[in-house]
């Protein structure tokens, strides 16, 4: 079952931190929670039966009708954390040392 | 006794407000000063409005004017959960992330709402990014429910539904995932529905599960409900996922109820067995008992795709662009430290469940199971439609629980047995309020629930009315 070590592994992947006092209590509930769902596994159920009407579809649209070029520029930029003019600013990704 | 203007139904306003006995502003000052009285009390309201004047005037006007054609929400003031946008006002998802978060744009419901001469009165508390069922996942703290103070008013949509039971606003807009209309309608004694999938648009609402959300409405009457439902639904060109009219085959009148009894066994309180039989008896149709053999395992196939989609639509939030942005040493320190401190336990836990069931070691075993599960139920729900017209059980397998007693999350998922399969099959589905159960010396609220096939909206409340009548 989960393990703390897995908990841990977990959380890197979603970009999370899980505080050292909080893993314990994460990873028994967790073992409970996947106790619970893992029942499916024991369930006999036809996967994948071929030539069903499929219920759901992909619904595409033709491009076209864009809005006006900068009609919600000052709106979204007002949500930036930090910018220069109305460009994001983000830490540099590259170092050069 | 007359009713005050905050305690009355949208039909009940509607008239007051043509037959001139009231004004839109009238209406607006009895619901404002409700919520301002009872809001430090119940906390329904994250934030309450100040008053748009000009929409009351424009409302005011347009009643004066078209007079019975106007539309019947004109002038009558909603409450909204703080997951549907507003522009300009704040939309949190009752979450640090978001705390600070100002809407760009309407959501459709919204401006529909608007294009009906609606009034918003604020938005209204809610799970974290409607992650749960007892509103004690908000970052700004527990609804309690108007019946009981000591008790959760449920959830997610626990603001709304308790808005509407303590008469802070005429009628409330919800979202529903699992039972998040649904289930706070159950535990605060209004009516809520969840709509077919695809009925109602999304577009700004933010995203839980996406195949599962539903924005729904709550209210005192059924009879709101289906004006609110009606208001709101149609196709969008905004929301992909919105079908058109006429997609499923017509239902006509409602003859045989279907009862999945075997769901019951050990699930129910005796009290709450005893309402939902004498409700289901009095409703004069042909009672016939179901089996949903994939119903009990559907809970957990339900959770699965609940954790897969969360994890995936969650990511979204980074730090980067808007929400909350906490700042490290490097680029991945941003994002780690964003999200942890942005993101409440609940939500956490979640998205790194959904995390393990994507994986490559696990999603068949999970993911893919959950997902033949689903297709499996609502195959059973199909031909249970067959022979039935529409399928009843108890909206919760209790009445609202104390505040803290569902500490353990598996406790909590537990609950929403019975209204998740709504959501796993699409299908439409209304919480009525049957009657009250003690607890505790309290006397609490307690609904009953009713699924229809795709787009059989009409026949849930043509029960639900009935249900009404009856009591």
């Amino acid at each position: 079952m989960a393990t703390v070590e897995e908990v841990k592994k977990l959380a890197a992947l979603a970009r999370i931190k899980i505080g050292e006092e909080e893993l314990g209590k994460f990873t028994s509930e967790f073992d409970a929670i996947l106790a619970y769902v893992g029942q499916l596994e024991k369930l006999d159920l036809p996967q994948g039966r071929g030539g069903e009407k499929p219920t759901l579809r992909n619904v595409m649209r033709e491009d076209g009708e864009p809005h006006a070029t900068g009609a919600y520029t000052q709106k979204l930029v007002e949500q930036f954390p930090a910018r220069q003019g109305d460009a994001l600013s983000v830490k540099q990704i590259l170092s050069h040392d | 006794m007359t009713k005050k203007p905050n305690e009355m139904t949208i039909v009940e306003a509607a008239r007051a407000l043509r037959a001139r006995e009231l004004t839109v502003r009238e209406l607006w000052d009895a619901c404002a000063e409700a919520a301002e009285a009872k809001n430090p009390e119940l906390n329904a309201y994250l934030e309450i409005f100040d008053s748009d004047e000009r929409a009351i005037e424009a409302a005011q006007v347009r009643i004066d004017t078209e007079k019975e054609s106007a539309p019947l929400l004109c002038g009558i003031p909603l409450a909204l959960k703080d997951n549907i946008l507003l522009e300009g006002k704040v939309a949190s998802a009752a979450s640090k992330m978001l705390e600070h978060y100002r809407a760009t744009y309407d959501a459709t419901v919204v401006q529909k709402s608007k294009e009906a001469g609606a009034l918003f009165l604020g938005r209204t508390n809610m799970d974290e990014f409607a992650l749960g069922g007892s509103t004690e996942n908000s970052a700004f703290g527990v609804t309690k429910n108007p019946h009981d103070i000591s008790r959760v008013a449920g959830g997610t949509s626990g603001g709304s539904a308790a808005a509407v039971a303590a008469h802070m606003c005429i009628a409330a807009l919800g979202t529903d995932t699992g039972g998040s209309v649904r289930n706070p309608a159950s535990f605060c004694g209004v009516v809520g529905l969840k709509p077919t999938y695809g009925a109602v648009s999304r577009s700004g609402i933010i995203a839980a599960v996406s195949s599962f959300d539903q924005v729904g409405p709550l209210a005192k009457t059924v009879e709101d409900a289906r004006i609110l439902f009606n208001a709101l639904r149609g196709q969008d060109d905004m929301d992909s996922t919105t079908i058109p009219d006429g997609l499923y085959a017509k239902k006509k009148e409602v003859r045989t109820v279907g009862v999945p009894t075997h769901l019951f066994a050990g699930a129910l309180d005796a009290d709450m067995l005893e309402h939902f039989t004498t409700t289901v008896e009095g409703l004069g149709l042909k009672v016939k008992e179901i089996e949903l053999p994939s119903a009990k395992p559907a809970l957990a196939a339900y959770y699965i795709i609940n954790f897969a989609e969360v994890s995936t639509n969650l990511a979204r939030f980074d730090g980067m662009r808007y929400g909350h942005a906490a700042r490290g040493e490097t680029l991945l320190d941003d994002y780690v430290l964003s999200r942890t401190e942005g993101f409440g336990p609940e939500t956490r836990r979640r998205i790194l469940l959904g995390t393990f069931v994507l994986s490559s070691g696990y999603i068949d075993a999970y993911y893919k199971k959950a997902v033949a599960a689903r297709e499996a139920l609502t195959r059973e729900f199909d031909e249970a439609f067959q022979e039935v017209d529409i399928i009843a059980t108890p909206t919760m397998p209790t009445p609202a629980f104390t505040i803290e007693a569902k500490a353990d999350p598996l406790a909590m998922y537990l609950e929403d047995a019975f209204t998740v399969l709504a959501n796993l099959t699409g299908m439409p589905a209304l919480s009525v309020p049957m009657g009250m159960v003690e607890r505790g010396g309290k006397k609490l609220p307690v609904g009953i629930h009713f699924t229809a096939p795709h787009q059989a909206e009409e026949v849930l409340f043509t029960t639900g009315q009935a249900v009404e009548n009856s009591r």
